[in-house]
C-alpha cells in the first residue's frame, strides 16, 4: 500500500522528468554519492569517453542513503552508490547490491590488495574499494591548549561552546563508546546507556551537530574542536594551517567506502564500467588530489609526495590504527542508537 | 438560466485550479493524515495512536518540548516584527507615492534573492570570525556569541519575514479612508487618540494577516534553526528527520499536530478580527 501510493505520487510528479530524459537516446547512469566525495570533472570526462549521461545526487549520511533508497524503492533508479563497510554488509543481506564481475575490470588489480575481500564483503562479490580513512579530532593550534591526543578533549568544560561534533549516529555515539573504553559497535544495553549519559552531558559545550558544513567553519576559525573524517581534515588544513588532526589514543573508526551497484538498476554494465573507470590510475588521482581522501589505489599512493605519505593522517602506518574499529552492521539493534541519537539532538 | 449558465462557465474557468488543489493540496493533506493513523505491520495495515501518543508522552516530552520551543521562538520573531513593521508599515503609508514605491521596492528587493542564501549570509554576519564580531574586536568588545542559539533563530526569523508582516499592513493602511482621520481630528481627538481608536483598529484586519504570515512560516521553519540555530532543534526539524529516516508516520503525525495548531490559532484570530471590525463599525 505505502509502495503503492508513493509510486503513483512519484509517477506523476516524474512523469515531465521521464518524458524529457527517455526522448534523449544516450544511455544514462545514476550515481548516488556522499556530498563533496568526488571531483565532478570526473563525472563529465566519463560522459564525453563513454557517451554516456550521468546524473549525479548526493547524501548526508549512509543512513539517509538508506532510508531514500528503501522508501523511493524502484522509482529512485540509481545505478552506482557508494556506502561505508557496514552499511555495504546491511544492503547486501537485504538484497540491495547486484553482484559485480570484478575480473572484467581492467584497473580492479590496481587496487592494493589488504582492501580486498574485508569484512563486510568478504570474497568482493559486491563492492570496490573507492576510499579509506579515519575519524578523529580536527583542532585549531591557536585555540587549544597543548596537543590533542584524546577523545576526552571532547568532554572538557574548557572548551564549552568551542566545539563541532558529528551528525552521524554511529559515528558520534561510537566516539563516546570508544571514550568509555567499550566497543564502537557494542550491543550492550547498559553500555550504551553510559554513552547516552556522556553525549548529553556534553550537549551544553556542543555548539553544533554538523555535516559537509563543519569543514567551512573550522576553516573560518569558528571553533577549536571537531570531529571529521581524515580526508575533510586535510581538505581544512590545506585551506588554513593552523589546524592540526589527531586519531586519538583510544583508538577510532577505520572505515571503507566502497563503490556497489544497486540490485535494481538497469545498467548494471555501464555501472560496472563507471567503477572501472574510477580505478583507473589518472582518474582515480585526479579524484584524490580533490576530495584528499585515502586512496586504495596502488598507482595513486606509490605516486604521492613523501610529506603526504609520511603525514600519518592520510596514509596511518598499521600500528597507528591498531587500536581502530570498523564499523558492523548491527541489525535490529541500531534502532536503539537512532533513538538514542534522537533524544540527543531533540533531548 | 442565465445565471446558471453564467455559473457553469465560472466553474470551469476554475476547473484546472480545482484539479491542481485536488492533487498536490488536498492529495498531499489526506496522505499526511493516514499515515499519521497507519502502522505498517508485515504486509498489513492497521490503524493506531501511537504516533500521537508517542508524542505526548509525558514521560519523555521531548517532543513537546521542542514544539515549545518552536511556539515561543516563532511568537517572540512575530513580536519583533509587529514592533518593527507597524511603524514601518505607518511612515510608508504616509510617505509621498513617488517615493513609497521607491521604498517598498526596497523591501521586495531582497526576497528576489533565495531564502536559504539570504540565511546563509546571516551565518557570515553573525560567526565569531564574522563580521559583526570583527567590527566589535576593534572597538574591543566580544566576541559575542550569535550563531547557535535561540536568539540567532528569532534574527533569522525577523530578518526573514519582515516583509510579510510589513506589507499587509502598509495595504490596510494605506486604503484607510482620510475622512475618518478628519472626522476624529474634527472631534478634538489628537494624533494619539486618533491612531488609537481609528487608525490602529482600523488596520487590525493587516496585523493579523502579517501575524500569521509571519508566525506559520517561523513555527514550521528548520532551514533558519538548521543554519543558525546550531543545536537548537525546532520541530520543523524534527519532522524533517523523521522523513529523512524514513519513520513516515511519526513526522506526518507531527505535522496533523502542527497543522491543528495552527488552524485552531487562526480560527481565534479570525473571530477576533470579525469582532473588532463589527465593534469597530459601531464605534464609527
Amino acid at each position: 500500500m505505502k509502495k503503492l501510493v508513493c509510486l503513483v505520487l512519484c509517477a506523476v510528479l516524474l512523469c515531465g522528468l521521464v518524458s524529457a530524459c527517455s526522448s534523449g537516446s544516450k544511455p544514462t547512469l545514476k550515481v548516488y554519492n556522499w556530498g563533496d566525495y568526488i571531483d565532478e570533472a570526473v563525472l563529465d570526462m566519463f560522459e564525453e569517453e563513454y557517451g554516456v549521461e550521468v546524473v549525479y545526487d548526493t547524501y548526508d549520511t549512509n543512513e539517509a542513503m538508506y532510508t531514500n533508497l528503501v522508501s523511493k524503492g524502484d522509482a529512485a533508479g540509481y545505478d552506482v552508490v557508494i556506502p561505508s563497510d557496514y552499511m555495504i554488509s546491511k544492503m547486501i543481506n537485504e538484497g540491495m547490491l547486484a553482484k559485480i564481475d570484478v575480473s572484467a575490470m581492467e584497473n580492479y588489480s590496481l587496487i592494493e590488495d589488504r582492501f580486498k575481500n574485508l569484512g563486510y564483503d568478504p570474497n568482493n562479490e559486491y563492492s570496490v574499494p573507492y576510499m579509506w580513512g579515519t575519524l578523529g579530532i580536527l583542532y585549531n593550534t591557536t585555540l587549544v591548549d597543548g596537543p590533542v591526543e584524546s577523545w576526552s578533549v571532547l568532554f572538557d568544560e574548557n572548551y564549552s561552546g568551542r566545539l563541532f561534533m558529528m551528525d552521524s549516529v554511529r559515528d558520534s555515539i561510537g566516539v563516546a563508546l570508544d571514550y568509555l573504553g567499550y566497543s564502537m559497535n557494542s550491543t550492550n544495553d547498559a553500555e550504551l546507556a553510559e554513552a547516552e549519559a556522556l553525549l548529553k552531558e556534553q550537549k551544553p559545550l556542543v555548539l553544533d551537530y554538523t555535516g559537509d558544513e563543519v569543514k567551512d567553519k573550522m576553516i573560518g576559525g569558528e571553533a577549536a574542536l571537531a570531529v571529521v573524517y581524515a580526508g575533510d581534515a586535510i581538505t581544512c588544513i590545506n585551506e588554513n594551517s593552523d589546524l592540526k588532526f589527531a586519531v586519538p589514543v583510544e583508538g577510532s573508526n577505520l572505515f571503507f567506502d566502497a563503490m556497489c551497484v544497486l540490485e535494481t538498476s538497469e545498467n548494471k554494465e555501464l555501472a560496472e564500467q563507471f567503477i572501472d573507470f574510477m580505478c583507473r590510475t589518472d582518474i582515480a588521482e585526479m579524484n584524490r588530489a580533490y576530495i584528499n581522501y585515502s586512496s586504495p589505489q596502488t598507482e595513486v599512493v606509490d605516486a604521492l609526495p613523501d610529506e603526504i605519505k609520511n603525514d600519518g593522517v592520510q596514509y596511518p602506518a598499521s600500528e597507528q590504527i591498531a587500536d581502530s574499529e570498523v564499523f558492523v552492521d548491527l541489525g535490529e539493534y541500531v534502532e536503539v542508537y537512532n533513538e538514542i541519537w534522537n533524544r540527543i539532538i531533540f533531548g | 438560466m442565465g445565471r446558471l449558465k453564467k455559473k457553469f462557465r465560472l466553474s470551469f474557468v476554475a476547473l484546472p485550479y480545482t484539479v491542481y488543489a485536488l492533487i498536490f493540496i488536498l492529495a498531499p493533506m489526506v496522505l499526511i493524515v493516514v499515515y499519521s493513523l497507519c502502522y505498517q505491520q508485515g504486509g498489513g495495515w492497521e490503524l493506531t495512536l501511537k504516533y500521537f501518543e508517542k508524542f505526548f508522552d509525558l514521560s519523555n516530552p521531548m517532543y513537546l518540548r521542542s514544539l515549545w520551543d518552536s511556539v515561543w521562538i516563532a511568537a517572540l520573531s512575530t513580536i519583533v516584527c509587529l514592533i518593527l513593521g507597524y511603524p514601518m508599515a505607518y511612515i510608508l503609508s504616509k510617505m509621498r507615492p513617488s517615493v513609497r514605491g521607491m521604498v517598498s521596492f526596497l523591501f521586495v528587493l531582497p526576497m528576489w534573492m533565495n531564502f536559504l542564501l539570504r540565511t546563509f549570509a546571516w551565518m557570515t554576519l553573525l560567526e565569531n570570525t564574522g563580521v559583526i564580531n570583527t567590527l566589535l574586536g576593534h572597538i574591543g568588545v566580544g566576541p559575542v556569541q550569535f550563531m547557535y542559539t535561540k536568539g540567532a533563530i528569532v534574527f533569522g526569523n525577523v530578518y526573514n519575514f519582515l516583509p510579510f508582516m510589513i506589507l499587509p499592513i502598509y495595504n490596510t493602511i494605506v486604503k484607510l479612508d482620510g475622512m475618518y482621520l478628519e472626522a476624529a481630528g474634527d472631534l478634538g481627538a489628537n494624533f494619539s487618540a486618533t491612531f488609537r481608536r481609528v487608525i490602529f483598529p482600523l488596520s487590525l484586519p493587516g496585523v493579523v494577516s502579517g501575524v500569521t504570515m509571519t508566525f506559520v512560516p517561523a513555527v514550521t521553519t528548520f532551514i533558519v534553526s538548521r543554519l543558525l540555530g546550531g543545536k537548537n532543534a525546532l520541530i520543523g526539524d524534527l519532522i524533517e528527520r523523521e522523513f529523512a529516516t524514513g519513520n513516515w508516520g511519526f513526522g506526518s503525525a507531527m505535522s496533523v499536530i502542527i497543522m491543528v495548531m495552527i488552524l485552531l490559532m487562526m480560527g481565534v484570530m479570525g473571530r477576533y478580527e470579525k469582532e473588532q471590525s463589527a465593534s469597530g463599525g459601531l464605534l464609527m
